[in-house]
C-alpha cells in the first residue's frame, strides 16, 4: 500500500480529469510507459480508464505509420468512465505518431514530440515532405518540442550504452515528464522496474536515469519551453483496498472464482493462441495452484473439445478465442449443447468479418454467438461491461454452465480485455457459494432424466460405479439417452433444450436501469464494453435537462425477464452497437418494438460525444 | 472399489443393451468381442473404463459397450480424450477411430495425441474406406480404387497409419486384424498395459463398400504366408512353415527376404525383432504384399512419462501455495478510506 500524496505546486492548473496518450513507434514501449503511468495516477487516488492500442504486426517497419503503438488513459476526480473522446496531452516519439494521433487532440490540447526523432528519414517515411513542427498544422495546439532523444542520451550517459540502448528509454524520459506534469510520484514505476530487471541491473540504472531526468527536466528546465504542470485531484472511490485491473485479469480470477464457489476441484482451460484472447491463457497458465490446467491445443476445435472432455469427467471445461477460433468451435459446441455438458466459451471479440482487425475492438459476434450454429442449438449468453465487470461475469458463467448443464459464452473484446481501471478487492469470503452435485446414486439413475426446476440433466462422471452409460452427438431418448430417431422425441428435445436456456430467465436478476427512470421518452440500450461511453452519454444529456435513461444488457441470451415490459415503457429505443445492429435485431425481433440503431465499426469504442449528439437529436423535438 | 469385491465379469457383462447396428458380417464385431473379452480378462471395473469415438461406422463402438462412453463429433475423439485425462487421468480411456475419422478429417488431432503420448488407447478400424456415407475413397484406399466420388480410379496415394503414427513420434504402434480374434485379444492387451498412447491399427473388413481388400494377406489360403507375426526378441520369420525371414541388405539399407538353408544363408542371418528399434518398426511397417508379408503384432513399444502425468505433475506441487486472495491483493494496492 502506498501513502497518498496530497501535495500540489501553488503554479500548478487544477484539473477535474485528464485525457493523455502516449503515442511511438510499436518497438517504442509505449504500452509499458502508460501501465505506469496509469499505475502511479490509481496510486495517487484518481479514477481512471485506459484504452491500449497497438497494430498487430509485432514489429512493423520502424518509423511507419501503421506501426504505431499508443496508450491512451483518462484519469481524474470525477467518476471516469471511459478513456476518454478527446485528447488534452498527447506525447509523440515520433512524425508518424504525430501524424496519426493528432486529429484526437482537443484544440488548445498540448503535444509533447520528440523533436529529435524528426529526422528527413522519418519524416519520410511518416509521409510528411517537410516537418510539421515549421508548419502551422501545430498551429492550434500547444507545442513542447524536445530532443528526448539527446536528452535521453544525456541521462544514461554514464552507464555507457551504445546509443541504441540508450534510446530505449525514451519511453521512461517521456514517463518521467509527465509524471512530473501531474504532479505524480514515481516510485512505484521505480520499484517496479527494479523488479522487472533484476538480474539486468544496467536496463534497469538506464531505464531509472531516463525516468528521473525526465521528471527532474519539468522541475528545472527555463522558460521558453516551460512546461505546464496540473493538478488533478482524487476522486471520490467509494472506500476500501484498490488495485488496477485489466479485463483479462479480472476474468481470469472471476474464472478462478466461480471455479472455487462450484466446489469442482479443477478447471480445464483449453485455448489455441490468437490475438486478443492469448493473454487469458497466459494469465491461468500462471495459476497451476488453484487447480487449473492449462492446456494449448493443436487448434482451435481440439481446444473446444477437450474443454468438453474435462467436463465430461467432471472438471470445469472452458475454452477460450475470438471470432475466426470461435468460428471453428462451432461443431464441438453445439456437442456440448447436444450432450447437455457445462462448458464456458470466453470469445474476446475483434473486428472482422476473417481475420479482420485482429487487434481492434468490435462487438459484432453476438449473432454467432445466440445463433452461430447448425440447427435449433440455444446456449447462453452473457457480456461485462467494464474491465472489472469481467471478474463477476466471469463467476456467473461458471455458475450457470454448471447449474443449467450447458455451454455459456462470455462475449468480451479486444477494448475490454485490455483496457484498465481501478477496483475495489471484493472480500471473497463474502460471495455466495454454488456447489456442484454430481450423480452419484444408481438407483433410479437415468442420463437425460432432468430436474424439474432447471430442466438440467445430472453429471454423471466417468468413474462412479453402477452409473456407466453411453452419450453422444446422435439425437437420444428424452429419459434414458439412448439412440432415439423417433420424431416425436425430437420435437421434444428441440423443445426440451430451448426450455431449459429460457428457463434461466428465472435465475437471473431482472433488468435494472443504470441511469435515469424506469420510462420515458427516450431509453439507450446497450451491451459490453459501451457502457461507459453509453453511460456518460446519457448522464450528460440528463444534465442538460432531457428525458433519457441508459439500460444495460449483461444477460443477452436469455433476455432478462423483465426486459420487453421494461423497453415497452419508454417512447423510443436507441441502441448503440459497435456493430451492424445485431441487438437491435434482438430486441425487435424478440419484442416487436421499434427500436433504432446507432452503429459504428472503427475498430475502437464510441465517442461520448457521438452519443450524446444523437440523444440530442432524437429529443430535440 | 466396491466392484472387486463382485464375481467377476464375463465378456457378455461389457455389452451394452443396445441392439448393435453394423452391417451382418461387419470386421466391427469381431473388434467389439475383443474388446469385451480384453476387459473382462484383465478385471478392468467397468466404470473407470470410457470409449470415446468420433464419427463413422466404427465410432458407433462406444454404443454397445456398457462402461462410460462418448460418442463425439467427426475427427475430435483425440482431443475430447485428452481433456477427460486431463481431468482425470486415473480413467482408463480408449480412443476408437476409423481411417476416414482419424487420418483424413481428424488427422490433426491424431497426430498431436501421438507426439503428446496422452495415456490413451486409440485403436484405428482401418476399412480403406468410407462405410457410413456410402463407399467413398478415404485416405487409406489404394490408387486406383474405384468409388462414387473417383469413377475412374483415385490416383491419390495412401496414407500408411503404422507409418505416420512412428513418423509423429508414437511410442507404441501395433497392428492386426478382425478375424485373428486370439492375436488381436493379445495386441489389445498389451496396448491396454502400455501408460501413454498406444496405437493399434486394425485391418478390417467391411464387407458392403469395400469387400476383401486385404484378401491378400488375410484370405485363409494365403494367410499364413503373408503374415509376419512379429514378436520381441524373435527371429523376423514367417511361412507356414516358418521357412523365410528377412534380412537387412546392407547395399540399399531396406529389407529383403531370404530362406535360411539357401544360398548359403542361416538363420543367425534373419534380423531380430526388437520392438524398441524405430528404425526396424518403420522398415516392417512399410512393407506389403505381395513381395512382403504384413507385419502384425506389437512393431515398436518403447514407453515415455505421459502428458497427462506430466501436466498434472505441474499442477499438483503447488496446490497448496498461493490462494486467489494472494494474486488479488498480489499487485500494487492502494487504501481509499471514507473522507475524501
Amino acid at each position: 500500500m502506498t501513502e497518498q500524496r496530497l501535495t500540489s505546486s501553488p503554479s500548478r492548473e487544477v484539473r477535474d480529469s485528464v485525457v493523455v496518450r502516449f503515442a511511438g513507434d510499436s518497438g517504442d514501449g509505449m504500452q509499458l510507459a502508460g501501465t505506469q503511468f496509469t499505475m502511479e495516477n490509481a496510486l495517487a487516488g484518481s479514477d481512471l480508464a485506459t484504452f491500449p492500442d497497438y497494430p498487430a504486426e509485432i514489429r512493423a517497419p520502424a518509423g511507419t505509420t501503421y506501426g504505431v503503438s499508443s496508450f491512451q488513459i483518462h484519469f481524474g476526480a470525477v467518476d471516469v468512465k471511459t478513456a476518454g473522446d478527446e485528447l488534452d496531452v498527447l506525447v509523440a516519439l515520433n512524425p508518424a505518431a504525430l501524424k496519426v494521433n493528432l486529429s484526437d487532440l482537443r484544440i488548445g490540447g498540448t503535444v509533447v514530440v520528440d523533436a529529435g526523432s524528426f529526422t528527413d528519414r522519418n519524416l519520410a517515411k511518416a509521409d510528411y515532405d517537410h516537418s510539421p513542427l515549421d508548419d502551422e498544422v501545430l498551429a492550434p495546439y500547444q507545442v513542447i518540442p524536445l530532443d528526448i532523444s539527446q536528452l535521453t542520451r544525456n541521462a544514461v550517459e554514464h552507464l555507457g550504452l551504445s546509443s541504441r540502448d540508450a534510446l530505449r528509454s525514451r519511453n521512461m524520459w517521456a514517463l518521467g515528464l509527465l509524471l512530473w506534469m501531474f504532479d505524480r510520484d514515481k516510485q512505484a514505476t521505480v520499484d517496479w522496474l527494479r523488479n522487472k530487471f533484476k538480474g539486468a541491473e544496467d536496463a534497469a540504472d538506464a531505464a531509472v536515469a531516463a525516468l528521473s531526468a525526465g521528471h527532474a527536466f519539468g522541475e528545472t528546465v527555463e522558460m521558453p519551453t516551460k512546461i505546464p504542470g496540473y493538478t488533478v485531484s482524487r476522486a471520490e472511490l467509494e472506500p476500501g483496498l484498490y488495485r488496477t485491473v485489466s479485463g483479462t485479469d479480472a476474468l481470469g480470477w472471476g474464472l478462478a472464482s466461480g471455479l472455487k464457489s462450484s466446489g469442482l476441484s479443477r478447471m480445464v482451460f483449453a485455448s489455441y493462441p490468437i490475438t486478443p484472447a492469448s493473454p487469458l491463457l497466459h494469465l491461468l497458465a500462471r495459476m497451476k495452484e488453484l487447480g487449473i490446467v492449462t492446456f494449448q491445443a493443436e487448434d482451435e476445435i481440439a481446444a473446444a473439445c477437450a474443454a468438453i472432455g474435462a467436463s465430461y469427467a467432471g472438471a470445469l471445461g472452458v475454452t477460450s478465442s475470438s471470432g475466426p477460433g470461435i468460428a471453428l468451435k462451432t461443431e464441438a459446441i453445439g456437442l456440448a449443447v447436444a450432450t447437455e455438458l457445462p462448458l464456458v466459451v470466453v470469445n474476446s471479440q475483434r473486428g472482422g468479418p476473417s481475420t479482420g482487425l485482429p487487434t481492434k475492438t468490435e462487438q459484432a459476434d453476438l449473432f454467432q454467438a445466440v445463433y452461430g450454429r447448425n440447427s435449433d442449438t440455444p446456449v447462453a449468453v452473457v457480456a461485462p461491461a467494464t474491465p472489472a465487470d469481467c471478474f463477476h461475469v466471469g463467476r456467473e458463467a461458471v455458475r450457470l454452465a454448471t447449474r443449467f448443464m450447458t455451454p455459456v459464452f462470455i462475449l468480451t473484446d479486444a477494448y475490454l480485455a485490455n483496457a484498465a481501471e481501478p477496483w475495489l478487492i471484493p472480500d471473497l469470503d463474502t460471495l455466495s457459494d454454488f456447489p456442484v452435485q454430481f450423480r452419484v446414486d444408481p438407483d433410479g439413475f437415468q442420463p437425460y432424466a432432468r430436474d424439474q426446476g432447471t430442466l438440467a440433466r445430472p453429471w454423471a462422471v466417468p468413474g462412479t460405479p453402477g452409473l456407466e452409460h453411453r452419450i453422444g452427438g446422435i439425437e437420444r431418448d428424452a429419459t434414458t439417452g439412448n439412440i432415439s430417431y423417433d420424431p416425436d422425441n425430437h420435437d421434444q428435445m428441440t423443445r426440451l433444450r430451448a426450455s431449459k436456456i429460457a428457463g434461466i430467465a428465472n435465475d437471473i436478476p431482472e433488468q435494472g436501469v443504470e441511469l435515469g427512470p424506469a420510462e420515458g421518452r427516450l431509453a439507450v440500450v446497450g451491451w459490453g464494453s459501451t457502457y461507459g461511453s453509453l453511460f456518460k452519454a446519457v448522464e450528460r444529456s440528463r444534465q442538460k435537462g432531457l428525458e433519457v435513461s441508459h439500460i444495460h444488457l449483461r444477460y443477452l441470451s436469455p433476455f432478462p425477464r423483465n426486459l420487453g415490459d421494461l423497453l415497452q415503457r419508454f417512447d423510443r429505443v436507441l441502441v448503440p452497437e459497435l456493430n451492424a445492429g445485431q441487438l437491435l435485431a434482438m430486441l425487435r425481433s424478440t419484442y416487436l418494438i421499434p427500436a433504432e440503431g446507432l452503429n459504428r465499426v472503427a475498430g475502437r469504442p464510441f465517442r461520448i460525444g457521438d452519443i450524446e449528439a444523437t440523444i440530442g437529436l432524437m429529443l430535440a423535438d | 472399489m466396491s466392484h472387486s469385491m463382485l464375481p467377476q465379469l464375463k465378456p457378455k457383462d461389457f455389452a451394452s443393451d443396445q441392439e448393435v447396428r453394423w452391417c451382418p458380417g461387419c470386421g466391427d464385431y469381431a473388434i467389439l468381442k475383443a474388446i469385451q473379452k480384453v476387459l473382462a480378462d484383465l478385471e478392468v471395473p467397468r466404470e473407470r473404463s470410457v470409449f470415446i469415438s468420433g464419427i463413422g461406422c466404427s465410432s458407433r463402438f462406444p454404443y454397445y459397450m456398457a462402461t462410460y462412453g462418448f460418442h463425439t463429433i467427426h475427427g475430435r475423439a483425440p482431443a475430447v480424450a485428452t481433456g477427460t485425462k486431463l481431468a482425470n487421468p486415473e480413467l482408463d480411456v480408449w480412443v476408437i477411430t476409423g481411417d476416414g475419422d482419424g487420418l483424413s478429417i481428424g488427422g490433426n488431432h491424431l497426430v498431436h495425441a501421438l507426439r503428446r503420448n496422452v495415456d490413451l488407447n486409440i485403436i484405428l478400424f482401418n476399412n480403406e474406406i468410407y462405410g457410413l456415407t456410402k463407399g467413398q475413397v478415404s485416405p487409406t484406399s489404394k490408387r486406383g480404387t474405384l468409388s462414387p466420388t473417383t469413377p475412374r480410379g483415385s490416383v491419390s496415394n495412401p496414407i500408411s497409419p503404422a507409418t505416420m503414427a512412428l513418423g509423429v513420434g508414437a511410442r507404441f504402434v501395433a497392428r492386426s486384424v478382425d478375424i485373428n480374434q486370439a492375436h488381436l485379444v493379445d495386441v489389445l492387451k498389451q496396448a491396454h498395459a502400455n501408460a501413454g498412447t498406444s496405437f493399434v491399427e486394425i485391418f478390417q473388413n467391411c464387407i458392403v463398400f469395400n469387400d476383401a481388400t486385404f484378401a491378400d494377406f488375410t484370405d485363409k489360403a494365403v494367410a499364413s504366408e503373408n503374415q509376419l507375426l512379429v514378436e520381441h526378441g524373435r527371429p523376423l520369420l514367417f511361412g507356414a512353415e516358418r521357412d523365410r525371414g528377412l534380412r537387412l541388405d546392407p547395399s540399399s539399407w531396406s529389407l529383403e527376404v531370404v530362406r535360411p538353408g539357401t544360398n548359403g544363408i542361416t538363420e543367425a542371418d534373419v534380423l531380430v525383432h526388437d520392438e524398441t528399434n524405430r528404425t526396424l518398426a518403420t522398415m516392417l511397417a512399410a512393407l506389403e504384399p505381395p513381395d512382403f508379408p504384413m507385419a502384425l503384432g506389437v512393431l515398436y513399444r518403447d514407453p515415455a512419462p505421459t502428458f497427462d502425468r506430466q501436466v498434472l505433475a505441474q499442477v499438483e506441487p503447488e496446490s497448496e501455495g498461493r490462494g486467489l486472495a494472494d494474486l488479488l491483493y498480489g499487485g500494487r494496492t492502494w487504501k481509499v478510506s471514507g473522507q475524501v
